[in-house]
């Protein structure tokens, strides 16, 4: 059986004590596996941002253990966790975050650089990604040069370069209209069905949609999860 | 929309015999209608006593085949620019399932709505997964799924409102029902 990329067991996450404490996650379970795209949606202050960065390594959990990759974040130290931010598991924003003074190919070349790759080697690695998201063409271009959609392109080849297959989307259509959403939602889609996985924070239903399974978080808590039917609907049932 | 109509629109393409008629118009209706052959036979013989189609035998293959009059035309345009009035389309099942858990008090109105939101974010996903699938030539199908989409989308957003209107309202006052007139709770399940 294939194993989860990312697995949360009982993750909790409480800010403050006393009186002033909140409980931002309590008892998260979730496991994502190769191929599959997951769905967080919920109202403002449910916890999906936290919970997204519980998965990214970027906040430790209170409780409760997340493992990427089969290692468990909690053992690793920071160069180690470090590590597993470059080559396991990739970000996108709303804000596409791309560096204006590097082309597309070097905004997703140089951290593999920074990371020790030779510069050919990185660049190839770029191109391929850029191709991966029908961006082959634009390599050279800086971001002022792309639109808004082009871009997110770019910041999804970039989350999603060489040895990375996790990708972490917060919000990651908000400043773009829907068409362009949905192209970037029709890309992710593609990106898992070819075998990566993604976490999509989202409070969009119509983007949400585009998951294999959608959670809904309520006060920190799973209150509950939509799966695609498995065998799909045909045009018979929608009659 | 009935089969008269449907049929008539087809018509107005140009002449066919019935077995036509009902591929057409199921291949125009991106194959949400299946059409049945009886149907459309009946259909055509009273679309002719009201004078809104005429009959004629093919010198070809011997099949009756159909063509539309001017008071056929006339009545599909009538019909085209006619809005559908959609206070007369009837009662809206959640909605009185949501409004029938706030009145009887026998399960929480929250319940109901995260029951039924997960049932509809999975028809939303499944309608998503057959968009995505969809040919970019079958243009009738896509426009259909567009609408199942956008149908489920203002569901999910009504619940959420119901939901967040809810938890803005006191605890006691979610349920519209005192304790003593909840004994005998309202059938709501069907």
């Amino acid at each position: 059986m294939t194993e989860p990329i990312l697995s949360m067991r009982r993750v909790g996450k409480t800010h403050g004590s006393g009186a002033q404490r909140v409980d931002a996650l309590v008892n998260i379970d979730l496991d994502l596996m190769p191929g599959e795209l997951v769905a967080v949606t919920g109202r403002s202050g449910s916890g999906k941002t936290t919970l997204l960065n519980m998965a990214g390594a970027l906040d430790e959990p209170t409780t409760g253990e997340v493992i990427v990759a089969g290692e468990s974040l909690a053992t690793l130290s920071k160069i180690e966790l470090a590590r597993i931010r470059r080559v396991a598991v990739g970000y996108v924003f709303q804000q596409f975050n791309l560096l204006p003074s590097l082309t597309a190919a070097e905004n997703i070349s140089l951290p593999l650089e920074l990371d020790g790759m030779k510069p050919d080697g990185a660049r190839k690695l770029a191109e391929r990604s850029l191709e991966e998201v029908e961006m082959g063409g634009m390599a050279d271009r800086y971001p002022d040069q792309l639109s808004g959609g082009e871009q997110q392109r770019v910041a999804i080849a970039r989350g999603l370069v060489g040895p990375r297959s996790v990708l972490l989307a917060d919000e990651p259509t908000g400043a773009l209209d829907e068409a362009t959403s949905e192209s970037i939602l029709k890309l992710l889609r593609s990106r898992c069905d070819a075998g990566a996985a993604a976490l999509l924070v989202t409070h969009e239903p119509a983007y949400a949609a585009w998951a294999d399974r959608v959670v809904r978080l309520r006060d920190g808590r799973i209150e509950g999860i939509s799966e695609r039917t498995k065998t799909p609907l045909t045009t018979a049932d929608l009659s | 929309m009935g089969l008269r109509e449907g049929l008539l629109c087809i018509l107005v393409r140009g002449d066919a015999h019935g077995y036509r008629l009902k591929s057409e118009l199921e291949s125009a209706t991106g194959d949400t209608w299946q059409v049945n052959i009886g149907q459309v036979y009946t259909t055509l013989q009273r679309l002719e006593r009201d004078g809104f189609v005429e009959s004629a035998e093919s010198n070809t293959d011997g099949r009756i085949v159909y063509t539309v009059t001017d008071l056929g035309r006339e009545e599909v345009r009538q019909w085209l620019v006619t809005p559908v009035d959609l206070a007369a389309s009837g009662r809206d099942e959640i909605s009185l399932k949501v409004l029938m858990a706030m009145v009887s008090g026998v399960s929480d109105p929250r319940r109901v709505v995260e029951k039924q939101r997960g049932s509809t974010m999975t028809l939303l996903q499944d309608y998503t997964t057959l968009k995505a699938d969809a040919s970019d030539e079958d243009f009738a199908w896509q426009l259909y799924l567009d609408r199942l989409i956008f149908s489920a989308e203002a569901e999910l957003r009504w619940l959420e409102r119901v939901e967040a209107r809810l938890d803005a309202k006191p605890h006691s006052e979610a349920t519209e029902s005192s304790e003593s007139e909840a004994t005998e709770p309202v059938e709501v399940n069907r």
